[in-house]
């Protein structure tokens, strides 16, 4: 063997990766090659200052804290998409197909929708996925109602309607000040096992009365409706049959 | 509700532990801040949604292996140019001997700032397999699994870089004295 092929096996037994016998040969070679023995020298001393260097980049610790957040935040945001993806894959291609037609019907309701009414439903989708994402869903943590309405006291030009609707499955837990359209809102947070339901509400006396219409975007479902002088937006990843009840029970 | 539960532990078990490593190797591999951190997320976001297809094993070689696919797939789409640089020939022919340099001074420790210059100068695929061992500690094997590629490779990688490194400092040295 020359020193060329030895060379080869140099780093290898620098890094303890040679078997016995191949590392006691090269052991002996460089016992008595002094060009190979100053080279092993080199890598060796190499070796020891790279794993004593302070090059190590640990994570900042403001990092570790946001894909914590964002991890929490996914799962609360795909806790039903998760349960579909358990069935099986025929299950997954008609759950595709129903994706189509409900992004067929969210596009087609983005022609038909006034522009103006779209735009704002685009924007509640924001506040929503916003909220769950930098975990600030609520500035007045409270499942009371009596704690909540007076909270937005001063900070709206309103006061917004909160139903304690715990006995009906959706406890209130909580309320938050949001913008829409540049518009203070008040959001109230309610949930429904896993589910959050951000309900954003606002004065609006100039929109006329309007039906509860729904719609589906980026695998939410949302609800509006006007009613005497106020506008509400309702948003949750929840499924469409329960937001419904919700709807109708905030409405009566 | 039990389910998720168990994902949330096994995030803490198998993902949280290693976001050192997983940020060291994204770092090096980016060299900088920013994209760092973007990648990072992403990967562990991606890590997150197949846990479910973690089948036991070394929890850190998964996670640096999503890191690593991340990182390529950021720098394919962004500065292609810093991938690839390493030629047939670089990556077939065994090191050739880096003739002895009483000169250089190169028994003593190597000054840091000098280190870090060096290690940045590597083509991205030799800064990798540096990181992973000296850095990191990972073994042949473990590099071979992470990165995909034969053990050979590995080996022949490492001696090629550290050959690279090794001239970097006679380069500089020289430069130094003029």
């Amino acid at each position: 063997m020359t020193c060329d092929e030895r060379q080869k096996f140099l780093h290898a037994y620098i890094d303890g990766e040679l078997d016995l016998s191949k590392s006691i040969e090269i052991e002996q070679h460089l016992n008595s090659c002094d060009t190979c023995f100053q080279t092993y020298k080199q890598h060796r001393t190499l070796h020891t200052s790279l794993k004593q260097s302070a090059l190590y980049y640990e994570a900042p610790r403001e990092l570790q804290r946001r894909i914590t957040a964002s991890v929490k935040a996914t799962d609360r945001s795909r806790s039903l998409s998760s349960r579909i993806r358990d069935f099986s894959p025929r299950f997954l291609t008609l759950a595709a197909s129903f994706a189509v037609v409900a992004l067929v019907a969210w596009n087609f309701g983005r022609l038909t929708r006034p522009p103006q009414s779209d735009a704002v439903s685009q924007q509640v989708l924001e506040s929503h996925m916003r909220s769950l994402l930098v975990n600030h869903l609520t500035d007045v943590p409270s499942s009371d109602q009596h704690t909540v309405k007076p909270w937005f006291n001063g900070k709206t030009n309103f006061s917004p309607v909160v139903r304690d609707l715990s006995a009906q499955g959706f406890p209130l837990i909580g309320g938050r000040l949001d913008y829409v359209n540049d518009l203070r809102v008040a959001a109230l947070v309610y949930q429904r096992h896993q589910h959050v339901i951000n309900l954003f509400t606002w004065a609006s006396p100039d929109e006329a009365e309007r039906q509860a219409n729904s719609m589906t975007g980026k695998g939410y479902n949302l609800f509006a409706w006007n009613k005497a002088g106020m506008s509400y937006y309702a948003v949750s990843d929840l499924n469409s049959t329960e937001l419904q009840e919700f709807v109708q029970l905030i409405q009566n | 509700m039990y389910q998720e539960e168990s994902k949330a532990q096994k995030y803490k078990l198998i993902i949280q532990p290693h976001l050192n490593a997983a940020y060291n190797l994204a770092r090096w591999l980016m060299r900088n801040d920013r994209d760092a951190e973007d990648v990072v997320q992403e990967a562990c976001l991606r890590a997150y949604k197949f846990l479910d297809g973690f089948r036991g094993g070394d929890g850190r070689v998964w996670l640096l292996a999503i890191v690593r696919n991340t990182g390529y797939t950021w720098l394919q789409q962004n500065r292609a140019n810093e991938l690839n640089t390493v030629s047939f020939d670089d990556e077939l022919h065994s090191p050739e001997l880096t003739p002895a340099s009483p000169d250089v001074a190169l028994q003593r420790q190597i000054d840091e700032q000098m280190l870090r210059e060096a290690l940045e100068e590597l083509p991205t695929e030799f800064r990798e397999v540096i990181v992973l061992r000296e850095l990191e500690g990972f073994s042949y094997k473990e590099i071979a699994d992470l990165a995909n590629i034969p053990l050979g490779t590995v080996m022949s990688r490492i001696a090629r870089a550290r050959t690279r490194l090794q001239q970097y400092f006679i380069t500089a040295a020289r430069r130094g004295e003029d």
